[in-house]
């Protein structure tokens, strides 16, 4: 009888820590993240503050607590690519996003790249475009991290293309990137010889044209 | 896809650019985006709450009615606001849902009164978030069950039988419902004895009689009068089999009939009989036979056709069955352990009654439904130990599915009751339904009698008119429209009924009329207006009493076009109705035949008539009647 009493005890006992680790999770959601100053944000990006207030009552609406964390990026940006698997591209996006890199995207990380990506200078775009693809940030882009990043770009098309995804169209539209921005055959491409050679290529820069007007 | 995605899409589309240095081709024009990106807020006015939101926020989700254009129909330029004439307090939830993206169900609201406003508003029940879909699924749910067991009920029993049904159908519902008809009870009623009968033979039978003469033992009733009993058993089993034919006779789909319970049940009951009548009087079959008269006691069950909660009962039985066979389950297997436990306790002992383990299970019964008889009693200290625990642990295992049986003919049980109480209702809900219709009939009928009133007098014609909606002018315009059309006049049923009963007394006892006259009366009813002539008949036998008495020749012919439903139906407003339709009708609308009496003409109208309410068409009367000659008649046709 003791014994049974005794283990029904231990039982109880046994749960309190995780108790206490979820009121530990529960407080840290509740702590928000708040913005700068409206017209703080309106100096540093190209927005006005009406478009401002409409992007932060979007952005808002969706994250209350103020910050996306990755796996709700990732959960988001998929919706939009329901086809094939978006992970691994909006893992790479997430991290060009958060210039702070502390895991989350707060509203300035947001604006400030929308406002470069959407009113920017060709310069600036093409920058960011770099930081894109380089993952370690290291200020060249080598073979596999390009690699990484045009897998990454076709698995989000999905298995059901046309044409069949055949032999290994990754590599070859990798090889096919470095022979265009490679200079020097160094195996790496720079920041400016990406710059140089993007700015050479008129089928981009008709495209870059074209996305001026998306927002 | 959800509103928080469409935020996210110009922030997507920007990150589009990611791809440019590898694309190998020119990117596709980017879609025209005319709306200005400017929000602003917008005014919605539901029953005088005022809503503001921002437009984006209403833009979220295109596909319902504040989201698409279709608010553009509501919009009011005086007040520069959306208006809608619905309930502010639901309006709360829908506009929620906009700003959130889930969609609440409210527990107060009326589930039915929540789907009308949802269906309004163009939202799909189904993006009811999860917090709320269980309750909304059930209530819903709960909802359909109700109103289907209604629509059921209306139907079923005590709906009128179909004007043209076969003999058969007939047979079929007075054995289904037996208060349609008299005979359908006298049947149901001598079913239910026949079967108490049979039931008590049964049982008499075995009660031991005082002994025949000349012999000691006692004998059951059944043996000493066996003719008696057989007759008895004979006429019942004919009843029964009589009754078994004729249901399946009368039965719309026979195979389904035959496989019911109750039909099982009747030919259990009744096959004994006749296995007995067939088979010969032999020692070794006479032992089956024997055993095949106790499913003569099956008899009982055919009570259950005259019993409501008998069948409540086998309901809830029915629907219980799993609860059942999770106690019998969980019963056998502690039984089996107990009995064995016992068996191997009491091994030892002399003389024990524990001589097996199949001996074992009666005890183990007896003791875990606390029956305890007795007849095995535990002798070693261990036995006692298990004979204890296993009568606790039978009182658990009993109680457990107890309940839920319970709540189960509970639930069965008031269903039942609220059928019942529906179908009483729904009597009282006809009856005032049928009253309501017979008040706009009546109120057409008056409209038309004050019509005729307004053409002559314009003064009256305000009195009426102000008694009346728009609504209903523009009904009775609608119903008098129809009227012209089909040529034929709306009447109440009360004066229809009576003009049919007396049309063919009036016709026959119609007389002292002069051949021309009632020709000419005869063709114009047959031609044109059955129905006037009808009620022309009813006046003439009405009239034709007073001329008799007077002896004259002529009788007086007087035409009412239409009865209203002004309950004192006297002559003279009958008369009156005549006049007014005269005034208003042209002189080729109506057909009226008059012969007046010629002496004491003037008087006799008069005299008979008590005097009419409104004195101007009395007045009129008396030229009319002094205008028109016994030779001269008028007659028009429609």
């Amino acid at each position: 009888m003791g014994a049974v009493v005794g283990t029904l005890t231990m039982q109880t006992k046994q749960r309190r820590p995780s108790r206490d680790k979820l009121d530990d999770e529960l407080e840290l959601t509740i702590v928000c993240h708040r913005p700068e100053g409206l017209e703080l944000l309106e100096a540093q990006t190209n927005f006005t503050k009406q478009e401002l207030q409409i992007l932060y009552r979007g952005f808002k609406n969706e994250c209350p607590s103020g910050v996306v964390n990755e796996e709700t990026f990732k959960q988001i940006y998929s919706q939009f690519f329901p086809h094939g698997d978006a992970s691994m591209y909006a893992h790479y996006l997430f991290n060009a996003f958060d210039t702070s890199n502390n895991g989350a995207i707060k509203f300035k990380d947001f604006v400030m790249g929308m406002s470069l990506l959407l009113r920017g200078t060709l310069r600036e775009k093409l920058e960011w475009t770099f930081h894109l693809y380089d993952i370690n940030r290291d200020g060249y882009i080598n073979r596999e991290e390009m690699t990484e990043i045009v897998r990454a770009i076709y698995d989000m098309m999905g298995k059901y293309t046309y044409p069949a995804l055949k032999g290994d169209v990754p590599q070859q539209h990798v090889d096919a990137f470095f022979q265009k921005m490679d200079k020097n055959k160094d195996g790496v491409v720079t920041l400016e010889e990406f710059v140089v050679a993007c700015q050479e290529d008129e089928t981009m820069m008709r495209s870059m044209q074209l996305f001026e007007n998306v927002m | 896809m959800a509103a928080g995605v469409a935020t996210w899409l110009p922030f997507a589309r920007a990150a589009a650019v990611g791809w440019l240095p590898l694309a190998k081709k020119t990117m596709p024009k980017p879609p025209v985006d005319n709306s200005s990106r400017s929000d602003e807020i917008l005014y919605v006015n539901v029953s005088g709450v005022r809503f503001q939101t921002w437009k984006n926020t209403l833009d979220r989700y295109p596909d319902t009615l504040l989201g698409s254009s279709e608010k553009e129909f509501f919009y009011n330029e005086d007040t520069q606001e959306y208006f809608f004439d619905r309930d502010p307090e639901m309006f709360r939830h829908i506009l929620n849902f906009y700003r959130t993206g889930k969609l609440h169900y409210p527990r107060h609201e009326c589930i039915q009164a929540f789907d009308e406003e949802l269906a309004f508003y163009g939202i799909v029940p189904e993006i009811i978030g999860d917090c709320c879909m269980e309750e909304y699924r059930d209530r819903k749910k709960e909802n359909q069950e109700r109103l289907a067991e209604d629509t059921e009920a209306n139907e079923a029993m005590d709906a009128p039988l179909p004007p043209h049904s076969t003999p058969r159908e007939r047979l079929w519902r007075a054995f289904e419902n037996p208060h349609t008809s008299t005979m359908a009870l006298v049947f149901y009623y001598v079913t239910g004895f026949f079967i108490a009968v049979s039931v008590i033979a049964n049982v008499v039978e075995t009660v031991p009689c005082r002994p025949l003469k000349g012999s000691v033992k006692d004998l059951p009733c059944g043996e000493k009068y066996q003719l008696a009993f057989f007759c008895m058993d004979t006429a019942c089993v004919l009843i029964f089999t009589f009754e078994y034919l004729m249901r399946l006779f009368a039965a719309p789909s026979r195979c389904k009939f035959m496989r019911s319970v109750m039909s099982v049940i009747d030919v259990v009951a009744i096959m004994p009989y006749y296995i007995g009548l067939v088979m010969p009087e032999n020692e070794d079959v006479s032992g089956a036979f024997v055993t095949l008269r106790v499913f003569r006691v099956f008899r009982i069950f055919k009570f259950s056709r005259h019993s409501q909660g008998l069948r409540i009962l086998g309901y809830t039985l029915k629907s219980c069955a799993s609860e059942l066979g999770f106690l019998l389950f969980s019963l056998t297997m502690a039984i089996i352990i107990f009995a064995t436990v016992m068996f191997y306790a009491e091994k030892g002992t002399k003389g024990s009654t524990f001589t097996s383990i199949p001996a074992s299970f009666w005890y183990t019964i007896v003791t875990m439904t606390t029956l305890g008889y007795g007849d095995m009693v535990p002798n070693t200290i261990a036995g006692k130990i298990f004979g204890s625990i296993c009568s606790l642990s039978g009182v658990l295992v009993i109680a457990l599915p107890v309940p839920v049986i319970v709540s189960n003919f509970s639930r069965i049980y008031h269903q039942n009751q609220r059928a019942d109480k529906m179908r009483a209702q729904q009597k009282v809900r006809l009856a005032r339904i049928r009253m309501a219709k017979k008040g706009t009939t009546n109120a057409f009928l008056q409209y038309k009698e004050d019509r005729a009133l307004g053409d002559r007098d314009s003064d009256s014609t305000a009195l009426c008119v102000k008694n009346r909606s728009a609504f209903e002018h523009q009904h009775h315009h609608l119903l008098h429209c129809l009227e012209k059309t089909t040529n034929h006049e709306f009447t109440d049923e009360m004066t229809y009924s009576e003009l049919c009963m007396t049309e063919s007394v009036g016709f026959r006892t119609s007389r002292s009329t002069s051949l021309s006259s009632q020709q000419g009366a005869q063709n114009n009813s047959t031609g044109c207006c059955p129905r006037r002539a009808r009620r022309r008949a009813a006046m003439r036998l009405a009239n034709s009493t007073v001329s008799v008495s007077r002896g004259s020749v002529q009788e007086l012919d007087t035409l009412h076009m239409k009865i209203t439903a002004i309950p004192p139906q006297t002559r003279s407003s009958l008369n009156a109705q005549l006049e007014d339709l005269k005034l208003n009708c042209g002189e080729q609308d109506f057909s009226a035949a008059i012969i007046s009496i010629p002496t004491p003409p003037a008087n006799t109208p008069e005299e008979s008539l008590p005097p009419s309410p409104a004195p101007i068409p009395g007045i009129l009367r008396n030229t009319r009647a002094t205008a028109y000659t016994h030779d001269k008649i008028k007659v028009s046709s429609l």
